[in-house]
């Protein structure tokens, strides 16, 4: 597969203190890649060097094959961005913004900045002034302004961020589009792994300025989602699922197993049943972000 | 390049700023032609008469009065002195220094503002060019589109000097058409004098000559455009340095004020000179007003204002490039 954004040993110091420390990855066309670590990981400061905001104090960044230091126009016409919250001119409208950023753009017909407002589903209020806007609009406004440019790569900082449940829902399903759709490269940074996990192929998780792992999502949460189960009695249950499972250990009343695909547990369940033990709940429970750092720092907490 | 000019300047208009300033012109010149009005009224009560002869031979008098009077310092003695001698010449050569009109009233309106007020108007557009993108966010959309950044800050330069021209614009304009309700609209070939230069205590009038009042009035603006250029680019620059249009207002308004009161009292600290706040007041040297510091000429003044605007606008753009925003 193509690769559209390449990033190779960037690093940051600021003063004397390292913020980022060789940062390396790519991201393939047509993949929603994320960005996963607690605040102050280094997240924000990463993707402002890759749309240009800050310089890299070395290492080297490749946009659809472009420098970003040497060919900064070329590279970040490929690059439609909203970093933080997305601040647009409150005092214009919404249509207004987009011509504004239209303007800076090499020759974007009218009929692209309606079709980026039919997209974002802005067409009712787009001609009201921005001051008036709802978060979830602005939003949606920043994502038109982003995606005007037609670019190859489309980065989100913290995208459902402030957003209410359905906005939140509509967000992911809008960037999982786009991705499938539009064939775009998306990069969306987040600290909650239950965002990560419904939205993105791949995930770079981020602590104090390292990338401390790079997988797809499938494969960590395989790796680190658990099952508990609420079985009685509990010695009976922890012999079957040896034979079915690998299992952890115990905890409170439930017994924890690694996490297995529905099958494998819908058959454990049978086998239960059939020994006489009572179940009264199965669940899948995913690390929180804290054990999950913890298991991959080696205690290494959040602070 | 154009487009983003056009960007900058739909910003400036949408935040109603152009319409507030030529709003706050209107006001002013409204007040000053009142104030001018009922001064020229009790000048003639006074007087009794609407000559001005005798009118300039009363001032002239009293300038005398004011010579002969215990305790006034050496360099107000000195200016009253040259003041003296100019009208003297005026009364002289017949000429009429006070011929009242709009016109007349635009040549003092734009005398009396080059020092304070044009610059004031003109910060008040351009402290925010920058530093308003900077803490509203949006300049990070701004620099992440694929325009080089110095193409950027030259479009907000471009937006400030168009600005600065409508502002200097409108005060000439609105000066004139206010006034000219009450004093009538005529005058524009008025004989004035100009070519004064100082030199110690002496007004030197070997280069004196006479020039029609619009002439005159198109120096002046000429000066007065000058000196909006120089405080906006300054303004400008401190607009790129700091996030918060608040302390560049503050920052500019500390110095203009106090430029306006150093000059007042500057005369035996020689290298106030070189300060910009000193050097502001260019259309003293035309109509023959001593400067605050002995030795500063037309040339000199515009020296100084040229060379520190040339180095606020390096580094604007020094540090616009090359800052990493966060």
């Amino acid at each position: 597969m193509e690769e559209t954004l390449v990033v190779q040993n960037v690093k940051k110091t600021i003063g004397k203190k390292e913020i980022i420390k060789g940062l390396s990855f790519s991201l393939k066309k047509g993949e929603v890649f994320g960005f996963l670590g607690p605040n102050g990981a280094g997240k924000t400061t990463t993707i402002r060097m890759l749309v240009g905001l800050i310089k890299p104090t070395s290492g080297k960044i490749f946009v659809c094959g472009y420098d970003l230091q040497k060919q900064f126009t070329k590279a970040i016409q490929h690059i439609g961005c909203i970093v933080e919250n997305p601040e647009l001119y409150p005092y214009l409208s919404g249509w207004e913004n987009l011509e504004h950023f239209a303007r800076m753009l090499p020759s974007i017909p009218t009929t692209r900045i309606q079709e980026v407002v039919e997209l974002v589903g802005l067409q009712n209020r787009i001609h009201d002034l921005v001051r008036t806007y709802s978060l979830g609009m602005r939003q949606r406004l920043g994502i038109a302004q982003a995606l005007l440019g037609k670019p190859t790569v489309l980065i989100l900082d913290e995208p459902t961020n402030g957003l209410d449940p359905v906005g939140i829902r509509e967000m992911r399903q809008f960037i999982r589009t786009l991705a499938e759709q539009e064939q775009l490269t998306v990069l969306v940074s987040s600290h909650l792994l239950s965002e990560i996990q419904l939205m993105c192929d791949r995930v770079a998780i981020m602590s104090k300025g390292e990338v401390i792992r790079i997988d797809t999502v499938e494969h960590l949460l395989k790796e680190q989602a658990r099952t508990y189960w609420n079985v009685h009695p509990i010695h009976i249950a922890k012999q079957i699922l040896k034979n079915e499972t690998t299992v952890l250990g115990e905890k409170d009343d439930f017994i924890v197993t690694v996490y297995e695909a529905n099958e494998v547990i819908a058959r454990c369940n049978a086998r239960l049943i059939e020994a006489g033990v009572s179940v009264s709940s199965i669940e899948r429970k995913l690390p929180t972000l804290e054990d999950l750092f913890i298991e991959l720092t080696g205690g290494e907490t959040i602070d | 390049m154009i487009n983003l000019v056009y960007n900058e300047m739909l910003k400036i208009v949408r935040k109603k700023r152009l319409f507030i300033i030529a709003a706050i012109v209107a006001v002013l010149v409204s007040l000053f032609t009142y104030a001018q009005f009922k001064q020229v009224e009790t000048i003639r009560e006074r007087i009794g008469t609407t000559d001005w002869r005798t009118q300039l031979q009363q001032q002239i008098i009293d300038t005398q009065n004011r010579l002969n009077s215990t305790g006034i310092s050496e360099e107000w003695k000195k200016f009253l002195k040259i003041r003296l001698q100019q009208q003297q010449y005026y009364l002289d050569n017949d000429i009429n220094p006070m011929a009242p009109g709009a016109p007349t009233f635009m040549r003092m309106f734009i005398e009396n503002s080059i020092e304070l007020f044009l610059p004031l108007l003109v910060m008040v557009i351009a402290a925010d060019l920058v530093s308003s993108e900077a803490s509203g966010g949006t300049i990070k959309l701004l620099l992440t589109r694929p325009v080089k950044r110095w193409k950027i800050l030259m479009s907000k330069y471009i937006a400030m000097i168009l600005s600065t021209s409508f502002i200097v614009f409108s005060v000439a304009v609105l000066s004139y058409a206010i006034s000219g309700i009450v004093f009538g609209y005529g005058g524009w070939n008025l004989p004035l004098l100009t070519g004064f230069s100082i030199q110690g205590e002496e007004l030197n009038t070997a280069g004196v000559h006479l020039i029609p009042q619009w002439k005159y009035l198109l120096i002046e603006i000429g000066l007065a455009f000058f000196v909006s250029l120089v405080v906006g680019t300054l303004t400008f620059m401190l607009s790129v340095l700091l996030r918060s249009t608040a302390a560049v207002m503050g920052i500019m308004l500390a110095a203009l004020i106090s430029g306006a009161i150093l000059s007042s009292m500057v005369s035996s600290w020689e290298s106030a000179k070189y300060l910009f706040m000193v050097n502001l007041r260019l259309t003293s040297y035309v109509s023959g007003m001593a400067p605050p510091i002995d030795g500063m000429t037309l040339s000199f003044s515009m020296t100084v204002l040229a060379i520190w605007a040339l180095v606020a606008l390096i580094i604007s753009f020094y540090v616009f490039t090359k800052r990493d925003v966060y």
